[in-house]
């Protein structure tokens, strides 16, 4: 759990001044409207700018990689993050041609989906997919993302690969999954670790004190929390076969 | 003043109660967790999407279990975006039905699509009374001129 606080800050300021001046420009693609509802929620309140579609052919007329599109040069997009079950294309698809495509092929995809599958996620990856979050999406996962695409951990890896995983071993991250119980223990720790991310100061509904989180109880191996982190999740199947 | 501590401690009771008795799950702090200022009706705003599309839901799988000849497709399409909606907002007894539900329709078993959408009618329409009840104390608060307690 041990992050230095002043380095993160440090170097996450450093991108910011290199990379964004502006606010990180996310779509989103479910075709589920409470999903859409939600996931947007979640993006601005971690201050991206947000375009939400409703399925794969949208996002590619937005992205003006489709006929009948309606993009628009100087179209800034810094990541793409799609359901993965939808009607008609599914996200794998919609990933397939995203990283197809000239123009954002190096657009970071990352794929949500409510069936946690192994050969899924794997599948999703090797395509070029940035992450697989399982749904349902929490405010710990964005941030998660907002956090290592555009913050400290960038310049570690993009892509995260098989032989990296040891490595980011030492970059642990807060245990922020939740527990089944009903949500009545603050967890202390979880709120120290919270209050250190950078993201936090622009949201500041977030760092009250009052605000519940969850307790960070220490998660057997194969708990869901760990895999929530697609790395994880791929270190776990290595662990299992050995 | 002791309406407001009477108020929000009768919120509290009920809201644990929802959590302990399983009807919520921690999703649903998470949808309450992006209620602020700028947006104070957003968890109101996300549920009053739910009990909508749920009622299509429930309808449409009427529909389809009562046909001749039963397009399981269908019935699955309906369920996987119910699971996914409660899911979404923490109504974990509904989202639980949906999981068993599926069992059945995987097994063309028509009986127990059927009993599985009697339980999933009565988990929702359990969970849309208390959720409205929970909504009603909420006003009442504000009302008196409180806070809503954040569960902790």
């Amino acid at each position: 759990m041990a992050r230095s606080d002043v380095f993160s800050r440090k170097r996450w300021s450093e991108k910011t001044s290199n990379n964004f001046g502006h606010d990180v420009h996310v779509l989103a693609v479910d075709d589920s409207l409470i999903d859409r509802k939600v996931i947007e929620r979640l993006l601005k309140i971690t201050s991206c700018k947000v375009t939400a579609v409703d399925s794969g052919i949208r996002a590619l007329q937005y992205l003006g990689l489709e006929k009948n599109s309606v993009g628009f040069d100087g179209l800034k997009i810094d990541m793409i993050i799609t359901d993965y079950c939808m009607p008609g294309m599914t996200g794998y698809e919609l990933l397939k041609k995203i990283k197809g495509s000239s123009t954002f092929r190096e657009v970071p995809v990352v794929i949500m989906s409510s069936e946690n599958v192994l050969a899924r996620i794997d599948r999703c990856l090797e395509e070029g997919a940035e992450d697989f979050i399982v749904k349902p999406v929490k405010l710990s996962d964005v941030k998660r993302l907002k956090d290592y695409m555009f913050g400290d951990e960038k310049q570690e890896t993009n892509k995260r690969k098989l032989s990296e995983m040891s490595s980011e071993s030492d970059i642990t991250e807060p245990d922020y999954s939740a527990s089944p119980s009903p949500p009545t223990s603050i967890s202390e720790s979880s709120a120290e670790s919270l209050s250190s991310s950078p993201s936090l100061d622009s949201s500041t509904t977030l760092s009250s004190p009052a605000s519940p989180h969850l307790s960070t109880t220490s998660s057997p191996p194969c708990s869901p929390s760990l895999l929530t982190s697609p790395t994880r999740r791929l270190k776990m199947t290595n662990l299992e076969l050995d | 003043m002791d309406v407001i501590n009477q108020l929000q401690r009768q919120y509290v009771d009920f809201l644990s109660s929802l959590y302990r008795e399983g009807l919520l799950d921690d999703q649903f702090l998470q949808i309450q967790k992006l209620q602020d200022e700028s947006n104070p009706e957003f968890v109101n705003e996300v549920v009053t999407l739910f009990f909508e599309d749920s009622e299509k839901l429930l309808h449409n799988l009427a529909i389809a279990l009562d046909q001749q000849l039963v397009d399981y497709k269908k019935v699955d399409a309906c369920v996987h975006q119910f699971k996914g909606s409660s899911s979404s907002i923490g109504a974990q007894r509904v989202r639980n039905i949906c999981v068993s539900f599926r069992t059945c329709y995987d097994a063309k078993n028509l009986e127990g699509c059927l009993r599985c959408l009697q339980q999933l009618k009565d988990e929702y329409y359990l969970v849309k009374n208390k959720l409205q009840t929970l909504f009603k104390l909420e006003q009442q608060i504000l009302a008196a001129g409180g806070v809503i307690p954040i569960m902790g």
